[in-house]
């Protein structure tokens, strides 16, 4: 059956969690309603986090033919909101609640020449499809930028996969991707796939914007979960709710307000939809916009931001030489 | 006394439809830049062609509200707008352009199905698209050969597809069914022989020395004025997977070789079937009579056209009756005849289609 957004919920168990690189764990699934996982697709699953269910996204790494094997990989981030933690510390044997593959980010079959392109744990997207183009013959090249060797996962076995059509990057080995170089490869009849930090997925995208390629041949997938700096505690006030809220670092700004009794306006969680826009009023710092809703004249503009995944800091300009003390403020009206 | 219980249900009264699979979308003259929409596989489909004339066909859904696309416009190079809200999609499936916002979500997109446009069809394929390979879209030659010349129409059969299956794999029925045009009595009678190979079945049938039938008949006088006589009369069945029959008719004068190869004292027609799932309950029938003798008449073509047509809607009348039997009647079995053997072959290739896509367990 096709791909499909409709979330069906099963349970699973936790067959095997190993390290693949510096903090990231491979956890094999078997799920009890299986159905075999598209290049792309991802599963939504609860977390618990201080004794509280949330809903994370993992995409699928790898998946047999029948679906009955689920690998997802997680990297421990602990700046991050909790979910993480909690994956590195399943055992085998142990259950959680899964969605069946949903698919945002499908690989079309049949584009002339493909770039796949990965940064850091977001080869955990990209993987699966670079397989399926392997076995396809596609013209493809895979792009795999990391900080460092040994924080990338699965390279040994994508080396063996993929041989020379596999491109490393590798910050700390002064092997670093240039963008322009690379979306210079691409022509009319290149599609490229991408999912990794935020900064290398602007900065993809802008130089795409620039060659004047076809836009909708850069596909990229987000979980609105990285930014352009480490999150940071902020104060969100809303007069008209009567309401200041303190955003821990890893809570969004979305779900402390929600904590606080407000209701919220909102729909994908993820920075895409932007239901849940807020308008700006007042701001103490900068804001790290995470959302791919805004264009990025929007986002300079400064005037408004999607609260699920976007933040204040406190550097006025943004850059880090510039952090000022205390907590960032941030005066809004919700929607 | 120990009763062996098999996988198999070769007798599936309603038989799910293979996906990874090449079907008839439409006739090639349907899909035109006004889109249209065709239920297919229990999916409906958005068809239309590119400014440069390729055939498309998308999930026929907006991703937004669901709006369905058919109802919309094309646009510029292969580009197709929402009727509702008036998203945009290239063929490829993906939004373009999206109202009151500067960026495009990158989730925005439909399913786009792969098409093949071949034969004078247009073709898609409904499964894994990562298998969907043109070499195996089912040998219609006939319909595009210099060789041949025909035309054909589309029923809408509500029943399942593999009923038309069934039908086509035995022509048994034309006795009974079509007794006025190609029916006669040494149909039953006369003997066949079945064979399968791989994802093909063939069952084979001569009627020797026989009176030609009023359809035939005709056909003969087309190519022969004034013949009269005795026919050795032939038809020979060849299905290709998942559901395309093509049929080698025709009738020669009694005893100049024909059954050994020698046809020229004969008319030789192929009548071209492909059927389409729509639901589980009806199909889409695709057909043509092609004939090798009087290229150039249009109006044997046409007449063709039409005596078949009159012919098939016989077919179509018995097999909604049947399906409607069938549902009627759920606590009873199929039970099979010596004359189903083509059917039955048929059956277990398309059942070893839906094992292999672990969907055989969902047959009804």
């Amino acid at each position: 059956m096709a791909a499909t957004n409709i979330e069906t919920w099963q349970s699973a168990t936790v067959e095997q969690v190993v390290p693949v690189a510096d903090g990231i764990a491979r956890i094999v699934l078997i799920p009890s309603l299986p159905l075999k996982a598209e290049p792309g697709s991802h599963v939504d699953l609860m977390v618990e986090i201080n004794g509280e269910q949330a809903k994370r996204s993992y995409s699928v790494v790898e998946s047999n033919h029948d679906g009955t094997r689920l690998v997802i990989s997680v990297m421990k981030a602990p700046l991050s909101r909790g979910g993480s933690i909690f994956m590195h510390s399943l055992v085998p044997g142990q259950r959680l609640e899964i969605t069946q593959p949903l698919q945002n980010f499908p690989l079309r079959v049949g584009a002339r020449r493909y770039i796949l392109l990965a940064g850091g744990i977001g080869i955990t997207a990209i993987a699966n499809m670079a397989a399926v183009l392997k076995r396809l013959k596609a013209d493809y090249t895979l792009v795999y930028v990391g900080r460092s060797r040994g924080a990338m996962a699965y390279l040994a076995e994508l080396s063996d996969l993929h041989g020379e059509r596999l491109e490393v990057h590798v910050d700390d080995e002064g092997s670093s991707l240039s963008v322009p170089a690379l979306v210079g490869r691409a022509d009319a009849d290149t599609e490229l796939y991408m999912c990794g930090p935020i900064r290398l997925m602007d900065a993809v995208r802008r130089t795409w914007v620039e060659r004047e390629l076809d836009l909708p041949n850069l596909r990229y997938e987000t979980f609105g979960n990285s930014g352009w700096y480490d999150p940071e505690e902020f104060i969100v006030r809303v007069p008209k709710l009567n309401l200041e809220v303190t955003v821990p670092q890893g809570r969004s700004m979305l779900e402390a307000l929600e904590d606080a009794g407000a209701e919220m306006m909102f729909d994908c969680r993820k920075g895409e939809c932007g239901l849940c826009e807020v308008r700006i009023t007042e701001l103490s710092g900068a804001i790290d916009h995470r959302d791919v809703f805004y264009s990025e004249r929007q986002q300079r503009q400064g005037t408004k931001m999607n609260c699920c995944v976007s933040r204040a800091v406190t550097s006025p300009t943004g850059s880090r030489t510039d952090a000022g003390a205390g907590p960032a403020v941030i005066t809004i009206e919700p929607n | 006394m120990t009763v062996v219980a098999t996988t198999s249900s070769t007798t599936n009264k309603v038989l799910p439809h293979p996906l990874n699979a090449w079907y008839v979308a439409g006739w090639d003259h349907e899909v035109t830049r006004k889109p249209m929409s065709r239920r297919i596989a229990n999916r409906p489909v958005a068809l239309y062609r590119t400014e440069d004339g390729r055939a498309v066909a998308l999930a026929d859904a907006c991703w937004h509200r669901l709006a369905p696309l058919s109802m919309g416009k094309t646009m510029e190079k292969d580009t197709i707008q929402c009727p509702y809200h008036g998203i945009i999609y290239n063929s490829a499936g993906r939004c373009v352009s999206m109202p009151a916002q500067e960026t495009i979500n990158p989730s925005a997109t439909v399913p786009s199905f792969p098409v093949v446009e071949r034969y004078r069809y247009v073709w898609i394929w409904m499964g894994d698209p990562t298998l969907a390979d043109p070499d195996l879209v089912p040998d219609m030659h006939q319909m595009t050969s210099d060789e041949w010349a025909g035309d054909g129409l589309t029923i809408h059969a509500a029943c399942n597809f593999q009923l038309v299956l069934d039908n086509l794999m035995d022509l048994t029925h034309e006795e009974f069914v079509h007794s006025s045009t190609i029916g006669q009595e040494e149909l039953s009678e006369s003997d066949f022989v079945t064979v399968r190979e791989g994802n093909k079945v063939t069952v084979t049938r001569w009627m020797h020395n026989i009176d030609a039938p009023p359809f035939w008949l005709k056909n003969m006088r087309d190519k022969f004025p004034g013949f009269e006589g005795k026919v050795d009369r032939w038809q020979i069945i060849n299905f290709e997977a998942p559901s395309t029959i093509s049929i080698d008719v025709g009738v020669a004068k009694a005893g100049t070789g024909a059954p050994e190869g020698d046809r020229s004292q004969g008319v030789n027609g192929f009548v071209m079937n492909t059927i389409t799932p729509e639901t589980d309950r009806s199909s889409h029938y695709f057909w043509a009579f092609m004939r090798n003798y009087c290229l150039d008449s249009q109006l044997i073509t046409t007449q063709l056209r039409d005596g078949v047509h009159g012919v098939f809607g016989e077919d179509e009348e018995m097999l909604m009756a049947q399906q409607a039997a069938i549902d009627a009647n759920p606590d009873y079995e199929f039970y099979n005849l010596n004359i189903d053997s083509g059917g039955m072959w048929v059956r277990r290739i398309l059942e070893a289609m839906l094992a292999a896509e672990g969907r055989l367990a969902a047959s009804a």
